[in-house]
């Protein structure tokens, strides 16, 4: 059967005057229905370009990408906007929840994009909120909402439209520690219900409670497997990046 | 699909900054209140013309004709005149010889300059539709005899005679003249200069107070606005019968005034709209100069929509309707606005127009309101458009980066 997800030579070539940065540099990756997978990586490793790859909301310089066993990497705008639209549910760091909406009509977004009727919508919309425990909040402005609150809103966004893929892209960065491992445990249970979850991280304390770990440095893959492994969380010596040696931007083990 | 939402969301926006709004709308509003006041007081105007018309007679025809002095050895004579109503009846219903007269009318020690003076034949109470209510009107045998006797209307007789004056004298040119009948108030406005300060005497005796020896004018009625036309036709046909050239006559109908007066009216009001329509442009681009800021506001806000599935048919809509709902409630501020200026300045100009027996009153078209309304909304997607589509075309993860 085929992959959910298959990158085969992907290649995102950025030209910045006289430079070319090659944010991702031949990946290949294959993503399976129902798996867990943290991307990790120094800062600049490509980590949200790959994201936004698998997300459909850029196409590759180089390279194929299979989503569903369909190649969307030479998609038109509209196309793509319809991808995303049934088969990609993102979380971003920043929550990005529309300020003027309140909670209720942000968590229908997805599904008035999708066409469905209001009545309809408004009733997933509204399970999808029970299960991020906020249904009581559904008038409120996300304004009036905690960061770790917002959050929740944003997965139940999210999770309305029953993607295929769930992609949180440093989906604790804003949020204090107790509160990021709350949404982290809640992603944990998803998966374990049964949704493909891809989450992107710098921290390995988070991305080891995913069941697999990709690597990037540099544009490149230099470690796929399991999270267990020592190797998916040590921090390699060559890389070219200025470490400071108190660590403050090391991609190192960081207690939480 | 997403229609109720923008639309909400339009007036959402609009609601949270009305100072801006109200600013982005003020070019429409001031554009559409102009047309509307313009147009309304010039329905008003055209009605009250028309009904100036109508209390004249919409269905008379004047003839003039200067063959008689002017080198043509023809003539025409009354005779030929009554002939040629009484051989088409059905389209000619009625004529009579008129002499106006440049004469002041003196009653006693009193002078009334403003007083009309016409000499006409006993047939045309009738055809103005007239009517008498002390003594008569003049008679065949006044008329074939050129007697010195006349019909005063109500102005005379209630600033000369307080309200009567049948046997009382008037001096035309120094030459006595017998009253011998009031005519009815035609309007309930009767005051010096008005239609009802007239006097009439014998067309007969007007030629002999005058001094000439040919009639030169005639006012014939025809039954209908319809039979104007055909009755001018036969008029001039037969005049030019006798003159053998068109330059010695002139005949014109009461409907082709009001044709002429109209036509003069609407270009008129073409003209001033046109100008108007300038501030309707300026509110347009005043509109698309705050779609354009509100769309780099709210490019995060389209990068979220784009990461949740919108096409870039759905952001364009979305902005084509707060662009059209910004200009429609502009459209609908600016017809309240008019409807209600007009009303003002038709009260205005009604106040300052007594002494004339027409009414003004400012009449807002509805075509014309709906026509506003229509443009304002068309302003409003045409000049939205372009900023619309900026957002459409906006890359998601662009849109998603910016802050
Ligand atoms: N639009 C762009 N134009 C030019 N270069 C870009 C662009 N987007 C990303 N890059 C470059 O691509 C490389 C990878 O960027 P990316 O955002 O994927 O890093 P990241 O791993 O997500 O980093 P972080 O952890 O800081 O978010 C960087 O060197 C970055 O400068
Ligand atoms: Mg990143």
């Amino acid at each position: 059967m085929a992959h959910l997800i298959e990158l085969r030579d992907v290649y995102k070539i950025y030209q910045m005057g006289d430079e070319t940065v090659h944010a991702l540099d031949g990946i290949n990756l294959t993503i399976d229905e129902g798996e867990f997978v943290a991307i990790v990586g120094q800062s600049g490793s490509g980590k949200s370009t790959a994201m936004n790859i698998i997300g459909c909301l850029d196409v590759p310089t180089s390279g194929t990408y299979h989503l569903g066993g369909v190649d969307v990497s030479t998609m038109q705008d509209d196309q793509q906007a319809e991808i995303r639209n049934k088969m990609l549910g993102f979380i971003f760091q920043q929550y990005n929840l529309i300020p003027k909406l309140n909670v209720l009509e942000n968590v229908e977004l997805p599904l008035l994009y999708a066409g469905i009727p209001s009545g309809e919508r408004r009733e997933r919309a509204l399970r999808s909120l029970e299960r991020v425990g906020l249904a009581a909040k559904c008038k409120n402005l996300p304004s009036q909402l905690s960061g770790g609150q917002q959050q929740r809103v944003s997965i139940a966004r999210a999770l309305a439209g029953n993607p295929s893929v769930i992609l949180a892209d440093e989906p604790t960065g804003a949020l204090d520690s107790h509160t990021g491992r709350e949404v982290l445990a809640f992603l944990k249970k998803l998966n374990q219900e049964g949704d493909t979850v891809v989450l992107i991280t710098h921290d390995n304390s988070i991305a080891v409670q995913a069941k697999r770990i990709v690597r990037l440095q540099d544009g490149k893959i230099i470690y796929d497997g399991d999270a267990s492994d020592p190797r998916a969380v040590v921090q390699p010596m060559e890389s070219g990046d200025p470490v400071a040696p108190d660590g403050t931007f090391s991609d190192g083990e960081v207690v939480v | 699909m997403n229609l109720s939402q923008s639309f909400r969301l339009a007036l959402k926006s609009l609601a949270t900054s009305k100072m801006r709004a109200l600013l982005t709308m003020l070019g429409i509003i001031i554009g559409v209140a102009a047309v509307i006041v313009i147009t309304s007081l010039g329905n008003g105007m055209q009605q009250m013309m028309n009904q100036q018309f109508e209390s004249l007679g919409a269905n008379i025809i004047q003839v003039q004709v200067y063959g008689m002095g002017m080198g043509s050895s023809r003539s025409v004579e009354p005779e030929d005149m009554y002939a040629l109503a009484a051989e088409y009846p059905s389209y000619l219903s009625g004529i009579t010889p008129s002499v106006n007269l440049q004469t002041v009318v003196r009653v006693g020690g009193e002078e009334y300059e403003q007083t009309s003076v016409s000499g006409i034949s006993e047939d045309y109470i009738e055809m103005s539709g007239d009517t008498i209510t002390q003594g008569r009107f003049l008679r065949y045998v006044d008329v074939d005899r050129a007697r010195n006797v006349c019909v005063i209307g109500a102005y005379l007789s209630q600033e000369a005679f307080g309200g009567g004056g049948v046997g009382e004298t008037v001096y035309l040119s120094g030459v006595p003249y017998t009253v011998v009948g009031v005519l009815n108030a035609s309007s309930s406005d009767v005051s010096e200069g008005s239609g009802d300060d007239c006097l009439y005497i014998p067309y007969t005796s007007a030629m002999r107070l005058s001094g000439t020896a040919y009639v030169s004018g005639y006012v014939f009625t025809c039954p209908g606005r319809d039979s104007a036309a055909t009755a001018k036709a036969i008029i001039e046909d037969s005049l030019y019968q006798i003159f053998q050239s068109s330059d010695y006559y002139f005949v014109l109908t009461s409907a082709e005034m009001m044709d002429a007066m109209n036509t003069m009216m609407n270009t008129m009001m073409v003209v001033l709209v046109a100008i108007a329509a300038i501030s309707l442009l300026v509110g347009g681009i005043g509109i698309m100069n705050i779609m354009l800021v509100s769309v780099t506001e709210r490019t995060r806000e389209i990068g979220i929509r784009k990461s949740l599935g919108a096409k870039r048919a759905n952001i364009r809509s979305q902005f084509i309707i707060e662009a059209g709902t910004t200009s429609a409630i502009g459209g609908v501020i600016g017809i309240l606005l008019g409807v209600a200026l007009a009303g003002v300045v038709g009260s205005l100009i009604s106040s300052t127009m007594t002494g004339t027996n027409a009414t003004f009153t400012a009449v807002p078209a509805a075509n014309s309101v709906l026509t506003a309304f229509g443009v304002s909304v068309g302003i409003g997607v045409l000049f939205g458009y372009l900023p619309a589509n900026k957002a459409a075309k906006l890359n998601p993860i662009d849109a998603l980066r910016y802050d």
